[in-house]
C-alpha cells in the first residue's frame, strides 16, 4: 500500500501533463491551420516542383530502370546527347551533343559534344563516358533489363548475349573527346529519337569505379551525397518511398536558362491519395487520376484537369497455338465483335481513342491501316467460318488480366460483348496477380490475356517491332514470315514516306492475322496546378524539366 | 530460480518459433509463380538467366538455405530487387522507426480513449450510458481502417484544414494515421475494459470494500483498477505488434514510409530478400511483445506463472 503511493502520484502528474501537451499541441495545429501558406505556394515562391509520380522509383540508374516513372526522374538528373523538345516529340533539342550528322543512308551517326558539358561534380562530360556507358549496359555480366534498347548498336546484340568478348567491335567508339560515332545494324533515320531514351543516359565512369565496379548494381553510388549526373539537376536527397528531392546542377551547361530551383518527386502508390494530396494542395502534379473521379472533375469543369494523347496501345493478346483461338477466322470474329465505343465511353471514361489498328496515329505521320470496327454482321460471319454453327459450339476459354478493377470491368464488357454479339457463353475471366499474370503470359498458358504497350520512341517500330518472330515481348506463338520480311526491308529504307508504307503493310498482316484484338489508344489524364508554366502536352509526356517555370498565377491570389 | 526457468523456456520456445517462420517463408516464397525479374517490359530469356546465375538463383533450394542462413548469422538481409538503391537493412532501418511511431501513438491514442469508456461503462453496467458506449465500441470495430482513414482525411485535413492530407516530408498526416489505428484498437479496449471489470466488480472483495464503507469511486479505481487492466495489458502485447506490423493501410491512404507497404509490396515484387526480412521483423516483433507481456502478466498475476 505505502509503496504504491508515490506512484498513483506519479501517475497522475504524467496524466495531467500529457492531456496538457496534448492540449497545446491540438491548439498549435488549429491556430497553425488558420490562414498559413499552402505547401504549393511555399513552393511556387521558391520555385521547387512538387510532382505525384506514380510507386517508387526501382533504381536512379539510368541502366538499371524501365518504369516509365523512373524514366520521369532520370530526366531531371541526366542529359543524353540530345535533349527532348518541350513543345514537339518531333523535335530535338540539343543536349550533350550540340549537333549530329548521319552519314547518306542514316548507318552511322557523328555526335559532336559541346566542350562545356560538367558533370554535378565539375568533371568534363565527353564522348568516353558514353562509350563506357554503353559498354556498361550492353555487358553481359550487367545483365540489364532493358539493354535491348542498345541493340540499334553494330554487334551491340551478340555482345549483349556473350557471343563477342571484344566491346571494341561494338559500333561505339569516341573518336575524341568531344566526337562520338555510332555504327547501326541498319539505316535508322530516327535514332536522335532512339537515343533520348533513358537506356542511352551516360553515366560517370569515377562513381562507378569508385563505388563498387563497372557490372555491380547494388552498390552505394545511388546514394545522395555520392550520386553523380550530368542534367540540369542533381540528387539530394531520397528518402525511400518518402521524397526524391533534385535541386538544380550549378555545373549544367545550360544553367542559366534552367528556370526552377528543384523538384520534389513524391511516389504515391495510391491514386486516391495522390487526388487527394494535390486538393490538399501538397503536389503541383498528380502523375494519373483515377478513372472514376474523372467524371466528376470533368462536370465541375475543372480547369486543373488535362487529358492528352499518349502513346500507348490496350490490347488482347490471343495464343494463336492453343484452341480456340488458334483458328484466325474465330479471331477475327473476336475483333469485330468488340464495341470500342462502347468501352471508351461508357467503361473506361478517360476520353480514350477507339484503336482502329495496334499503332496509335501520331504526329510523326504515320497512320495505322483502318481495319478494326465493331461490325457484327461480318462476326459473326468469320465465326461460321471458323467452323462453328452458333457460338454455344465454341469451347471454353478464358480472359486472363492482372488483379485490377479497370481491367477487370473491360473484360467484363468485353465478355459481355462476345455473348451478345457471337453467343458465346463459355468465357471465364482469370484474376492473377501481377508477377503471376506475367508468368502467365510469357509461359504462354492463357487463351486470351489483356496487355498494354507504351512506345519508347515516336516512330511506328517501337509498337511493330514487338511482333517479329521471337520477339521477347511477341508472347502469342505469332510469326509470319511476310511480316518479319517487311520489318527487316523498312529498315533499310531511309525515305520517312516509304518506310511507313512498307510498315502499314506490315501492320496490315498483323491486323489481318490479329494475334492482338486492339482496343483502345491511351490518354493520359492528370490534374496541374495553374502556377506550372510552359508544360505542354506530350505525346510520350517526356517533359524536359529545364523550360518548366513556377509563377503564382493571378486567379489563385485572390 | 523459478521466475529465472519461466523466462528461459519462453525465450527458447520464441527462438525455435523464430527459426520456424524463417525457414517456411523461405521455402514459401519460391514457391509462388513469377520472379522479382520479370518486368513490365519482357525481359529477354538470357538475361533472366544470367541475372538467376548472378544472384545465385540457380543454385538448388538446399544450398540457397545454407547460404542465407549464413548471410542471417553476420546480420546481412540480402539486397532488395524491387528498390535497387537499397538493402533490405536499410529499408528496414528506414521503415521501421515510422511504423514504431504511428505503431506507438495509436497505442496511446487507443488506451486513453478505450480504458476510460471501458471503466465509464462497467461502473454505469446496463443503463442507457452502457448501452450507448458499448454500440459505439461495436461501430468502432465493424468500420475498417480503410472507411475510417479518408473519412479523416477527407474532415481534418481538407475539410478544416488542421493536417495534412498525405506525405511524410514536413507533413502532419502521419498524426491521422496514428488517429486511425488508435480509434480502431480503442474500441476492442473498451469493449475489453469493460468486461474485464464487470468480472472484477462482482468478486467478494469488491463487496466488502463497498460493505465497510468505501466511496464507490475509491473501490473503482483503487480495488477493482489493478484486477481489471490486466487482460487490457494481455492484450496490449499482440495490439502493439499488429498496430504496427498491420498499418499498411493506413500507410497507404496517407502515403507514409512505414514497414507495412514494403511487406506488401516485396511480396507482389516477389523481391524475395526483402519479403524474408520483413517478415522476421514482424516476427521478432511478435515474439518480443508477448514474451514481454507474459513476463508482465507472471509478475502481475502470480498464478500465470506456475500454468506454463
Amino acid at each position: 500500500m505505502i509503496r504504491r503511493q508515490p506512484d498513483r502520484t506519479q501517475q497522475g502528474y504524467l496524466f495531467r501533463s500529457t492531456l496538457l501537451s496534448l492540449a497545446l499541441a491540438g491548439c498549435a495545429l488549429i491556430f497553425s491551420g488558420c490562414d498559413r501558406e499552402s505547401k504549393v505556394d511555399i513552393a511556387t515562391r521558391e520555385k521547387i516542383l512538387l510532382l505525384g509520380n506514380g510507386g517508387e522509383p526501382k533504381a536512379l540508374d539510368p541502366h538499371i530502370v524501365s518504369a516509365v516513372g523512373d524514366s520521369n526522374i532520370l530526366r531531371a538528373l541526366f542529359e543524353g546527347l540530345v535533349s527532348y523538345s518541350p513543345t514537339s516529340d518531333m523535335e530535338h533539342e540539343p543536349g550533350v551533343a550540340e549537333r549530329w550528322e548521319p552519314n547518306n543512308d542514316f548507318s552511322e551517326w557523328h555526335f559532336f559534344l559541346r566542350k562545356d558539358a560538367r558533370w554535378s561534380n565539375g568533371d568534363p562530360v565527353t564522348a568516353h563516358d558514353f562509350v563506357y556507358s554503353y559498354h556498361r549496359i550492353l555487358h553481359p555480366e550487367m545483365a540489364a533489363p532493358y539493354s535491348s534498347m542498345l541493340y540499334f548498336l553494330k554487334n551491340a546484340e551478340d555482345y549483349n548475349r556473350g557471343e563477342i568478348d571484344d566491346f571494341a567491335e561494338v559500333g561505339v567508339k569516341a573518336v575524341s573527346d568531344h566526337e562520338l560515332v555510332c555504327t547501326l545494324e541498319s539505316p535508322t533515320p530516327f535514332f536522335p529519337d532512339v537515343v533520348k531514351h533513358t537506356t542511352w543516359l551516360p553515366v560517370h565512369r569515377g562513381t562507378i569505379e569508385k563505388f563498387g565496379g563497372m557490372t555491380e548494381e547494388f552498390t552505394d553510388w545511388q546514394k545522395p551525397g555520392n550520386h553523380v549526373s550530368n542534367g540540369a539537376f542533381s540528387l539530394s536527397d531520397w528518402r525511400i518511398n518518402a521524397v526524391i528531392k533534385v535541386r538544380r546542377n550549378p555545373y549544367y551547361w545550360d544553367a542559366k536558362n534552367v528556370k526552377l530551383n528543384g523538384l520534389n518527386f513524391y511516389p504515391i502508390d495510391n491514386t486516391f491519395t495522390e487526388e487527394k494530396a494535390f486538393r490538399g494542395d501538397l503536389l503541383h502534379y498528380t502523375y494519373i487520376i483515377p478513372n472514376n473521379l474523372i467524371h466528376r472533375y470533368e462536370e465541375a469543369e475543372d480547369p486543373n484537369l488535362r487529358s492528352e494523347t499518349y502513346a500507348g496501345s490496350y490490347f488482347f493478346r490471343c495464343n494463336v497455338e492453343d484452341s480456340p483461338t488458334d483458328n484466325v477466322d474465330f479471331r477475327r470474329a473476336l475483333a469485330y465483335s468488340i464495341d470500342q465505343e462502347t468501352i471508351v465511353k461508357f467503361v473506361t471514361m478517360g476520353g480514350q481513342q477507339p484503336a482502329y489498328g495496334f499503332t496509335p496515329p501520331s504526329e510523326a505521320g504515320y497512320c495505322p491501316p483502318n481495319v478494326i470496327s465493331y461490325n457484327p454482321e461480318k462476326a459473326r460471319e468469320f465465326l461460321k467460318k471458323a467452323g462453328y454453327e452458333s457460338g454455344a459450339d465454341v469451347p471454353e476459354f478464358s480472359i486472363y488480366l492482372n488483379t485490377s478493377e479497370a481491367h477487370k470491368s473491360i473484360a467484363v464488357a468485353i465478355q459481355d460483348m462476345w455473348k451478345r454479339v457471337l453467343g458465346i457463353e463459355k468465357i471465364k475471366i482469370e484474376n492473377q496477380e501481377w508477377k503471376v499474370y506475367q508468368q502467365t503470359v510469357i509461359d504462354q498458358k492463357y487463351n486470351v490475356a489483356r496487355s498494354g504497350w507504351i512506345g519508347d520512341y515516336v516512330d511506328p517500330t517501337t509498337f511493330l517491332g514487338i511482333w517479329k518472330t521471337g520477339d521477347s515481348n511477341n508472347n502469342t506463338g505469332w510469326s509470319n514470315a511476310d511480316y518479319d520480311r517487311l520489318l527487316a526491308e523498312s529498315s533499310l529504307l531511309s525515305d520517312t514516306n516509304a518506310r511507313y508504307a512498307v510498315l502499314a503493310e506490315a501492320e496490315s498482316i498483323l491486323l489481318d492475322e490479329l494475334p492482338i484484338l486492339p482496343i483502345y489508344w491511351y490518354t493520359r489524364v492528370y490534374l496541374i496546378h495553374p502556377d506550372v508554366k510552359n508544360w505542354r502536352p506530350l505525346l510520350l509526356d517526356n517533359h524536359p524539366y529545364k523550360y518548366i517555370d513556377l509563377e503564382r498565377s493571378p486567379e489563385d491570389a485572390e | 530460480m523459478d521466475t529465472l526457468r519461466f523466462i528461459l523456456s519462453r525465450l527458447g520456445q520464441s527462438l525455435f518459433a523464430l527459426l520456424c517462420i524463417i525457414t517456411i517463408t523461405f521455402f514459401l516464397a519460391r514457391l509462388a509463380p513469377g520472379g522479382p525479374f520479370l518486368d513490365d517490359k519482357a525481359v529477354p530469356a538470357h538475361l533472366i538467366e544470367k541475372m538467376n546465375q548472378k544472384y545465385g538463383f540457380d543454385q538448388s533450394l538446399p544450398v540457397q538455405y545454407k547460404l542465407y542462413l549464413g548471410r542471417l548469422l553476420h546480420g546481412d538481409l540480402g539486397p532488395s530487387f524491387g528498390n535497387k538503391g537499397f538493402s533490405v537493412n536499410e529499408i528496414i532501418a528506414d521503415g521501421l522507426p515510422v511504423s514504431f511511431l504511428l505503431g506507438i501513438c495509436g497505442l496511446v491514442i487507443a488506451l486513453v480513449i478505450g480504458v476510460p469508456i471501458g471503466v465509464f461503462a462497467a461502473a454505469n453496467r446496463n443503463t442507457i450510458i452502457d448501452y450507448a458506449l458499448m454500440s459505439l465500441a461495436l461501430l468502432g470495430i465493424c468500420l475498417p481502417t480503410f472507411v475510417i482513414a479518408p473519412l479523416l482525411g477527407e474532415v481534418f485535413a481538407l475539410k478544416l484544414g488542421w493536417f495534412d492530407v498525405a506525405l511524410w516530408e514536413d507533413s502532419s498526416a502521419w498524426f491521422l494515421g496514428a488517429l486511425t489505428l488508435g480509434l480502431y484498437y480503442s474500441a476492442y479496449i473498451a469493449r475489453l475494459t469493460r468486461g474485464s471489470m464487470l468480472d472484477v466488480l462482482n468478486q467478494d472483495y469488491i463487496r466488502t470494500a463497498h460493505a465497510k464503507g468505501v466511496v464507490p469511486i475509491v473501490v473503482l479505481f483503487k480495488h477493482a483498477f489493478r484486477g481489471g487492466i490486466t487482460p487490457v495489458v494481455a492484450y496490449l502485447g499482440p495490439a502493439l505488434a499488429g498496430l504496427i506490423g498491420g498499418s499498411f493501410v493506413v500507410e497507404t491512404v496517407f502515403g507514409l514510409p512505414g514497414l507495412g507497404q514494403h511487406f506488401i509490396k516485396a511480396a507482389t515484387n516477389r523481391d524475395f530478400w526483402l519479403i524474408n526480412g520483413t517478415v522476421m521483423v514482424f516476427a521478432v516483433l511478435i515474439l518480443v511483445m508477448n514474451f514481454l507481456v507474459d513476463v508482465l502478466q507472471a509478475w502481475l498475476d502470480p498464478r500465470t506463472k506456475s500454468k506454463t
